[in-house]
């Protein structure tokens, strides 16, 4: 006995991440480490319980292992719920054989049936990798005011940006007229943040309609694909139906990079950026390990850091992000850096402009990354990256833009 | 662990209030916040459920409120469960009014440990901070078949400054000889943890007697009065613990815990302190903090400096700030360009800017819950 819902949610979680290189090799990109205590997933999750939207599916299929142990039952995000709650949705068989999701569009054709017990009105469309705080019942409230059949959350990004982003052209009233995905010469700056709402009874029509459509042009051999962006709302655009751009104001942050992730949380040491994790009105909840208070030791010297707890410190931290359970030895040094749950810095290393994983070690004396300001060629400089379960031995060197994924 | 069918755990949740009368105004000893995130009867329930104990009853007694509030349905101890589980057992007292001792409010709750399948009860207050595993305790108790196991350690003892406390003797078999409240001696001593471990048909025929006979002290009428003819055994542990028995104690007690062997004998990466998840974002240190030998909880915010002290979750530190040898409970701010040393403070105490606030090691000042200075 399933009672209906008015909303629900579908969180496309199932992607590899694949230019997080090192750190998605063994988790999938949702549940890669952000700001401290949280992963990427958190954020959606948690914008959903503050939203009141109390059912959500969440679509897996590359590494799901850490994802679905993490997500559990939904208790930390409080959608442990009798009717509704957070289901997780991994690629099934049927008789008709096995399928992996193929694309965003089939990943939620193939789920329609988990959709369909709750009969909803409008169902939310979000991914599993940006960093933002969005009240989503507002947005619907906006698609109903529109009587619209899909809205999409979009944002104003600089003109100098916009062709990384899917772009949308609207009228006065917001009306979607055309959507270009990465264009060279974009006609406006408002890029879609990938979050949509659809009136479930066009989306369902839509997808069936893709699903026919790509078939029958696969196997005709022709190129098909099953995407929202590429053919679900070009096809909306198409048939002239009622698609709104919803602007949203506030920090959002794609992460899909190595250069993103790490300025990502570098943007929570600055007090210019706008995303508060200390609102009590507006949690970001995420699943705890009971962890005692962090230790900051006697050789201690933090600055502008932010530091979770179970961690042990007693180096020097300076504008740096430390997850849980990290320990910092006294002689150690860790400059604009961001180090994930679990991992050691041993005495006289130095690690700086640098991402080091989960539970990996840096022994004595190594070194990982360096400053903008040390390197002569400034192409030559970037982010160096340290894997998950990684040791650097003790004097090894991990060049600035270097990618470890193997003890060294 | 897996789970332990045969044991019941009782955890007194409201004795020796009137020690820390302080702390205990608006809340009991269980509810007494310690080590930064935690409450006194984590430490209780997580050594149960540590041990394989998933059935347990707290016995509470008055100003039982923010105990409510922290244990909830005991989902954050994983003792939200439909076999066995937390239950939370108000005073009731057959006789009239507030149970007066051990003996009488097992007497009045009766119902609840007969109802339970287990054979053993182990029983545990929460003024005794410490991580134990009780599976070596059970162990022994029923190899002795002893009729009481009593858990002890051994520590300096003095007088004057210890109140309350319980010390015990045993002969050469373990057997208890002697038991001594508040005895006028110092000296290294056997420490009674208040805690034991008792079969439970035994422990229904001693409340019985207990009840007929108008006796409510576990102590005086079983421990001291009843040693030669039951059979109470002794165990001892030998992990890291503290009793708080007095507002100086309490605030030592808190920041023995800025000793690393100290803090990790408690908080043991096998054994991890369970709490109430607060969803607390991590710590924040501004472009000027200064930071020494502390213990910091996540939600604080530190632009200052912070100086061998202990700050619970959610505290805030200004500018120019100096917090030294502190105990600060949960969301105290301290504004900034302010002093304050050997103070505690209790929960959202409000400090404004350009304060001095000054105790002494021996005496910290203490500044009641909600204070505004």
């Amino acid at each position: 006995m399933y009672t209906k819902k008015r909303v629900v949610a579908m969180l496309l979680a199932g992607g590899q991440g694949s230019r997080l290189y090192a750190l998605t090799k063994n988790v999938a990109k949702p549940a890669v480490p952000y700001g401290g205590k949280y992963r990427l997933i958190d954020f959606p999750l948690s914008n959903c319980t503050n939203s009141g939207i109390d059912t959500v599916g969440v679509l897996t299929q590359y590494q799901p292992l850490v994802l679905n142990e993490y997500i559990g039952n939904g208790q930390p995000w409080d959608l442990d719920k009798m009717n509704g709650g957070v289901h997780v949705l991994p690629p099934y068989e049927t008789q008709a054989g096995a399928s992996w999701y193929e694309g965003t569009a089939n990943a939620i054709y193939q789920n329609m049936r988990f959709i369909e017990r709750y009969d909803p009105e409008y169902v939310v469309v979000l991914g599993g990798d940006h960093i933002y705080k969005m009240d989503y019942s507002k947005m619907v409230d906006f698609h109903v005011e529109n009587n619209a059949d899909c809205t999409i959350s979009v944002i104003d990004v600089p003109k100098a940006e916009a062709s990384r982003f899917g772009i949308m052209i609207c009228d006065e009233q917001k009306q979607v007229t055309d959507f270009v995905e990465k264009p060279k010469v974009p006609k406006s700056t408002l890029a879609s943040m990938g979050i949509y709402v659809f009136t479930w009874e066009k989306l369902r029509k839509y997808l069936i309609e893709n699903e026919e459509e790509a078939n029958a042009k696969r196997d005709k051999g022709e190129p098909w694909s099953k995407d929202f962006g590429k053919d679900i709302i070009t096809s909306m655009l198409r048939d002239k139906q009622r698609l709104f751009a919803y602007e949203f104001e506030g920090y959002w942050k794609d992460v899909g990079t190595l250069d993103s992730l790490w300025e990502a949380n570098m943007d929570l040491l600055s007090p210019s950026v706008p995303l508060d994790l200390y609102d009590p009105n507006w949690k970001i909840y995420s699943r705890n390990n009971n962890y005692p208070p962090q230790y900051v030791g006697d050789n201690a010297d933090i600055e502008n850091s932010m530091i979770s707890e179970g961690s042990t410190i007693d180096g020097t931290v300076d504008f740096s992000i430390l997850f849980s359970g990290v320990t910092i030895e006294a002689g150690a040094t860790v400059n604009y850096s961001i180090i994930m749950p679990g991992t050691v810095i041993r005495s006289g290393a130095v690690v700086e402009y640098a991402i080091v994983g989960s539970d990996s070690v840096i022994e004595p004396r190594a070194k990982v990354g360096s400053s903008p300001e040390n390197i002569e060629n400034r192409d030559d400089w970037g982010i160096a990256v340290v894997g998950n379960n990684v040791t650097v031995s003790a004097e090894k060197v991990v060049e600035p833009k270097q990618i470890i994924g193997e003890n060294i | 662990m897996s789970v332990n069918y045969n044991v019941l755990g009782l955890v007194f949740a409201s004795m020796h209030d009137s020690y820390v009368s302080e702390l205990t105004k608006q809340r009991t000893m269980g509810s007494i916040p310690f080590g930064g995130r935690y409450r006194l009867i984590d430490f209780p329930l997580s050594n149960f459920v540590h041990s394989g104990v998933s059935e347990v009853g707290v016995i509470t007694k008055s100003n039982y409120g923010s105990l409510l509030d922290h244990l909830g349905s005991g989902r954050d101890w994983d003792l939200a469960r439909k076999k066995g589980g937390m239950h939370l057992l108000p005073p009731y007292s057959q006789t009239g009014g507030i149970y007066k001792g051990r003996l009488d409010a097992l007497n009045n709750i009766w119902g609840f440990v007969e109802h339970s399948n287990a054979k053993y009860v182990i029983m545990s207050s929460c003024d005794v901070v410490t991580t134990i595993n009780f599976n070596p305790v059970l162990k022994q108790h029923m190899e002795e078949e002893a009729d009481i196991t009593l858990v002890y350690s051994r520590d300096y003892y003095n007088f004057d400054k210890n109140k309350c406390t319980t010390v015990l003797e045993f002969d050469a078999e373990k057997r208890l000889k002697d038991v001594l409240v508040e005895p006028q001696i110092s000296g290294e001593c056997n420490i009674w943890l208040e805690m034991c471990i008792i079969t439970k048909d035994f422990l229904k025929k001693i409340v019985s007697d207990a009840a007929s006979r108008n006796q409510h002290s576990f102590t005086r009428e079983i421990l001291q009065g009843k040693k030669d003819e039951y059979k109470i055994m002794g165990y001892k542990h030998d992990g890291f613990f503290t009793r708080i028995d007095s507002i100086q104690d309490y605030y030592n007690a808190n920041r023995l815990l800025l000793d690393p062997e100290k803090k990790n004998a408690l908080f043991r990466k096998d054994m991890p302190v369970l709490t109430k998840i607060g969803d607390n974002g991590p710590v924040k240190y501004g472009l000027e903090s200064k930071i020494k030998d502390s213990l910091i909880a996540d939600g604080c915010i530190i632009e200052g400096t912070v100086i061998n002290s202990i700050l619970f979750r959610g505290v805030k530190v200004g500018k120019d700030t100096v917090v030294k040898d502190c105990v600060l409970l949960q969301s105290t701010k301290v504004g900034s360009n302010c002093s304050i040393s050997s103070v505690i403070t209790d929960k959202n105490v409000e400090i404004s800017n350009e304060k001095v606030l000054t105790g002494s090691e021996t005496y910290p000042l203490y500044i009641g819950k909600g204070g505004k200075i």
